[in-house]
């Protein structure tokens, strides 16, 4: 078990190794670097070396690099280029926003869709089955960037009311929060229920086929306590690997919502770091969205051994 | 895959795949239709908005970018079927023209990602060793980073163009060569490949000649599902602003926030591009989807199957 762990671990930064080193790399490739921004758009100093070593950006690639990362090691995140604050203290106010909006579509998603996948499943063939797989094969394909743009739009033109677009934080009025980012929220989830009622049922369906479930209703258990009981409890640990895949496609989906809500995310942070040449922010919010996703799947990992004490980590 | 051994000498490439995959394409498109009705639905919806694509010349009334300033913002009339925009270009016009670009952007996309994911999930899987876990430790990374993150920041290298989202995004189809790998790992194993290695083949006959032609089927399977996936990628990124560039008509641009601003008074706009996108990934995906049961069912839950694109 710990050596499993600790080879995970291991595994886990070098992936984080091997995503930082490109993601600095591929940033300074980028056409147009922020020296020439900060000349011609504003005019901040007169001359380029001046601008280069201020920034620091005149010594080697491999000494900016080394900087940076090993700066990671004890907290320091490094600087944003055109502020000059903190990366820390500009991911501070951001990520709370990205990581409410992914926890409410985690949430919301899983809570609904199961049940749905448990359904669909003991009803297995009849019109409800049939109904509600069609719409959970007809959610996946509908965009978060239009249910989006249609729920920021429409209800206005309709019903005279438009979703609050201004964002507080959940600190200052938690119940303006939520109403704020539940709705966001919901959308981002949407397209992570058909996959998850999907599995939900297949899995169920596979586990309804076992022997034991056979013996159970042989012993002349409740329909309710074999389902319940013994169907779904095992039906549901493959499940959990599937959210744990669902995380990269989740924090995508924040990118763009975070945009059509305004909601100042580490997506919309992204998104002006990128158009800024604003290298430092760029990249250290890849490297944080990569180490959420190795993490959770980590997690999702063990998980499995928790729920389902034959599997045993080697 | 025992197929392989029973093969009678000299017979052709193609007789390799499984029975099934080759029993003709006749026979599948019969099988689609009565045996998967929503995957003929599917197969009808990717039809019509391919027949869009070839002849948007012909289907179109008006050019895509042929402004009528003075009938900007009117709704649905006989003039214009879907309305127009804010400087009067015909929406259904610009939806016909907008499904080529989905189309050949994602057809391109998904061409250039199979043979990307077969060249990396084949040598890595066969090949095995050092290479394969430096090959492993690459693809981790890449899995690890929300796709559209990435190709955004490609695309900020790249610069904004429809050649470059179609190249960029093939490399979409990295996250499944490990879908092949695990195909190839198992495969090698196999008498016939051994037999071919005794016989003194050389590695690159035995991967194009023995190996490749037995993941056909998941790379074809692969590349049905990825299809709805990359439609998706496509206009999200366009939508943020790295797809294709305009003029160009595409979906994901025209629900953008730049005109977001007219679609309080045309709603319109904000609803037909989405339903034109969603119509055409749903048709993909459970294309894709029926596909994959009737080529292989063992399949099942292994691809990107019902993902979101972003």
């Amino acid at each position: 078990m710990y050596r499993f762990v600790i080879r995970r671990l291991m595994l886990a930064a070098l992936t984080m190794l091997v995503v930082s080193v490109l993601t600095f790399f591929m940033l300074r490739l980028i056409p147009g670097d922020i020296v020439d921004l900060m000349l011609s758009d504003f005019g901040y100093a007169a001359d380029r070396d001046a601008i280069l070593r201020e920034l620091g950006l005149h010594r080697p690639f491999y000494v900016q690099f080394g900087e940076w990362f090993g700066g990671l090691f004890v907290g320091d995140l490094g600087q944003s280029l055109w502020t000059g604050n903190t990366v820390t203290h500009e991911l501070g106010r951001r990520y709370p926003v990205t990581l409410e909006l992914s926890l409410i579509a985690l949430v919301v998603s899983t809570v609904l869709s199961i049940p749905i996948g448990i359904i669909t499943a003991v009803r297995q063939d009849t019109w409800v089955d049939y109904a509600l797989r069609s719409v959970s094969i007809g959610l996946v394909a509908v965009p978060i960037l239009w249910i989006g743009t249609i729920v920021v739009t429409l209800p206005a033109l309709f019903f005279g009311w438009a979703p609050p677009l201004s964002y507080v934080p959940f600190t200052e009025d938690p119940i303006k929060n939520l109403s704020v980012m539940v709705l966001p929220g919901v959308i981002v989830g949407i397209p992570l229920m058909g996959g998850t009622i999907r599995m939900t049922r297949a899995m169920l369906l596979e586990v309804v086929r076992q022997d034991y479930i056979r013996t159970a209703w042989a012993k002349g258990l409740q329909p309710q306590t074999i389902w319940y009981r013994h169907a779904v409890r095992n039906a549901l640990i493959p499940v959990l690997s599937l959210i744990g895949l669902q995380i990269p496609f989740l924090l995508g989906g924040t990118v763009i919502i975070e945009q059509i809500f305004n909601l100042p995310g580490m997506g919309i942070y992204m998104l002006q770091s990128l158009q800024n040449r604003d290298y430092v922010p760029a990249q250290t919010i890849i490297l944080t969205f990569a180490a959420a996703t190795v993490l959770i799947n980590l997690i999702v990992d063990l998980l499995y051994g928790v729920l389902d004490p034959r599997i045993k980590y080697t | 895959m025992a197929v392989e051994s029973t093969r009678p000498q000299g017979a052709p490439a193609a007789a390799r795949l499984p029975r099934r995959a080759s029993g003709g394409f006749i026979g599948l498109v019969t099988r689609l239709f009565t045996e998967k009705p929503l995957g003929a639905v599917g197969a009808v919806i990717v039809m019509i908005m391919l027949l869009m694509a070839v002849f948007a010349n012909w289907i179109a009334p008006y050019p895509y970018d042929e402004p009528h300033f003075s009938d900007a913002l009117q709704g649905s009339s006989f003039s214009y079927f879907l309305g127009t925009d804010f400087i009067g270009r015909d929406l259904f016009s610009r939806l016909v023209h907008g499904a080529r670009v989905s189309i050949v952007v994602a057809l391109g996309s998904v061409a250039l990602g199979s043979i990307l994911a077969s060249l990396i999930g084949i040598t890595s899987g066969y090949m095995g060793g050092k290479f394969d876990t430096l090959v492993q430790r690459l693809v981790d990374a890449w899995m690890s980073v929300p796709p559209l993150l990435l190709l955004l920041f490609v695309m900020s290298i790249l610069g904004p163009s429809t050649l470059n989202v179609t190249l960029v995004l093939g490399l979409v189809a990295i996250r499944e060569s490990r879908v092949l790998r695990g195909a190839v790992l198992a495969l090698k194993e196999q008498p016939f490949v051994e037999a071919a290695r005794v016989n003194g083949a050389t590695t690159l006959r035995i991967l194009v000649r023995h190996v490749l032609p037995n993941v056909m089927v998941p790379i074809i399977i692969l590349a049905s599902l990825r299809l709805g996936q990359v439609i998706l990628i496509e206009a999200s990124l366009s939508f943020l602003g790295y797809g294709v560039p305009p003029p160009f008509p595409s979906w994901g641009r025209m629900l953008s926030s730049e005109s977001r601003t007219y679609m309080e008074i045309a709603p319109w706009l904000a609803i037909w591009p989405g339903v034109f996108l969603s119509l055409t990934v749903f048709g993909w995906n459970v294309l894709g989807d029926a596909l994959r049961d009737l080529l292989d069912p063992r399949m099942r839950g292994t691809g990107g199957g019902y993902r979101s694109g972003s």
